[in-house]
């Protein structure tokens, strides 16, 4: 009853108190964002308050998670059987496939050891699944359910069975943030499988795909060719499906090309991902060659250069390996 | 003081669900046009119950929303303070306002502070919105009636159920 008394008193009640008090919070507010802004703020708040983050996190997940679970129990039995045959295919494929690969391995092992190199191509990977939840929808970033006390690091690769998909940006106690390489602030250095022209891949952010922009006019690139991901700069490991070009035009000067591509993981299809353990090529330009040098066991190992393709926001943590 | 006590823990509710209901996922084609939920909430509440929600909860709720959202910190914060301000300068006129416009207040308020969003990401070097965004509004317009029948449905049961 005190509140309709109120409103008759006076239909524009508004104390100069009110004015001030708002006042007060609007400059609060913006120092945060320039602080925020400047100093990077929010993850440290983020790290303080994870106890409280996360589980909120999750808690807006479930409802997906459980639509999900119920899909798949209601799943009619006959597309369970086909389901379950083509997998068994599928995966007597890649099984063969891990076969052939496993004799490569053991073949390249050979030929490391040979070179007295150091490390061998162990790809360490962990699986984390993907929380169904929208953080900013105008930055790709996901939310997996890995943490620090899982061993996740700032800066490990994510890939799923078709590509690369991004890198790990923050981590917290139990989840951590997964950067899309569609991100506008991801770039992904690629190579042309076709004719090895080397290019970075920058994440479009309006829509689902990378851009390759200034390429030189005759570069040797072409619609439908696939792009690989490089190794250079450390953070991603070379080799893995990263993009397919789709669309390539001469940009507005004229003197370059801007070529669009696809991205070869399925990023709003993956449930479940895959983050690398560690680097599996060495960073930064081969070790030249040494045919005519010392003994190889006189040789330290390659230098490991760092090229900067970090995203701008967090330090490089190109080089940790274990 | 019971009534005060389940109202003042529907409001509280309210809010932390609707944070929630903001990381809600949504097909792609219809993420521009998600609701902003908080604001609806924090409307109610300014025009229902002035002595419980007021700038310093709006500033709560947007810091909290900022924090689980990760975009910048103090972005919502700055904008729920406004739309809090303005519909507490308007509220004893919005109160008895029908329903239907009611709405168009709302909308008015989002659509100012679609605009004030707008600015606030031009200045922080953000990548800019679809145009779609620009609906949203309209979207949480729309949905105003609902919120406001639905929070208003249960503070009426909390005084049945007291008195």
């Amino acid at each position: 009853m005190a509140l309709s008394r109120d409103g008759s008193t006076s239909l524009f009640a508004a104390s100069p108190g009110g004015t001030l008090r708002l006042a007060g919070y609007l400059l609060l507010a913006v120092a945060l964002m320039m602080l925020d802004h400047r100093n990077d703020w929010l993850p440290r708040v983020r790290n303080a308050t994870a106890l409280a983050v996360e589980p909120a996190w999750r808690l807006a997940g479930a409802p997906a998670r459980w639509l999900g679970d119920l899909r798949e129990n209601l799943a009619a039995q006959s597309s369970l059987r086909s389901e379950n045959r083509k997998l068994r295919d599928a995966l007597l494929l890649a099984n063969v496939r891990i076969a052939r690969m496993q004799a490569l391995v053991r073949q390249n092992d050979q030929l490391k050891r040979l070179l007295d190199a150091a490390d061998s191509l162990r790809m360490q990977g962990q699986l984390a699944r993907v929380i169904d939840i929208d953080l900013d929808p105008y930055r790709r970033r996901l939310v997996l359910n890995r943490g620090a006390r899982e061993g996740v690091r700032v800066g490990q690769a994510a890939v799923d069975a078709h590509g690369v998909m991004g890198q790990v940006i923050e981590v917290l106690p139990n989840t951590a943030v997964l950067m899309l390489v569609t991100d506008p602030s991801s770039a992904l250095p690629v190579i042309d499988a076709r004719s090895g022209v080397r290019a970075v891949a920058y994440g479009s952010g309006s829509g689902d795909g990378l851009s390759l922009p200034d390429l030189p006019i005759n570069a040797d690139i072409k619609v439908g060719d696939s792009l690989l991901t490089s190794g250079l700069g450390g953070r991603f490991p070379a080799g893995f499906p990263a993009a397919t070009v789709v669309s390539i035009a001469a940009d507005r000067s004229g003197s370059y090309l801007r070529a669009e591509a696809r991205p070869a993981a399925r990023l709003n299809r993956s449930d479940q991902v895959l983050l690398l353990r560690d680097l599996a090529e060495p960073m930064g330009p081969p070790a030249p060659a040494s045919d005519a040098g010392p003994p190889s066991s006189l040789i330290g190992p390659a230098p490991a250069g760092q090229v900067g393709a970090a995203p701008p926001r967090k330090t490089a943590h190109a080089g940790t390996r274990q | 003081m019971m009534r005060n006590d389940w109202q003042r823990w529907i409001c509280y509710l309210s809010l932390v669900l609707s944070l929630l209901l903001m990381l809600l996922p949504l097909p792609v084609a219809l993420l521009p046009l998600r609701p902003w939920w908080p604001a609806l909430a924090l409307i109610y509440w300014v025009l229902e119950a002035p002595d419980r929600v007021g700038l310093g909860t709006a500033f709560i709720t947007g810091l909290a929303a900022d924090v689980l959202a990760g975009a910048l910190l103090g972005d919502q914060a700055l904008r729920l303070v406004i739309i809090v301000f303005l519909a507490q300068r308007f509220r004893a006129r919005l109160r008895f306002f029908p329903v239907v416009q009611q709405s168009a207040a709302v909308l008015l308020l989002l659509l100012n502070d679609s605009l004030l969003r707008w600015l606030i990401r031009a200045f922080a070097g953000l990548p800019m919105l679809p145009l779609l965004t620009w609906a949203a509004p309209l979207v949480g317009a729309a949905l105003w009636p609902f919120v406001f029948l639905l929070l208003d449905a249960l503070r009426a049961r909390s005084r049945t159920r007291e008195s």
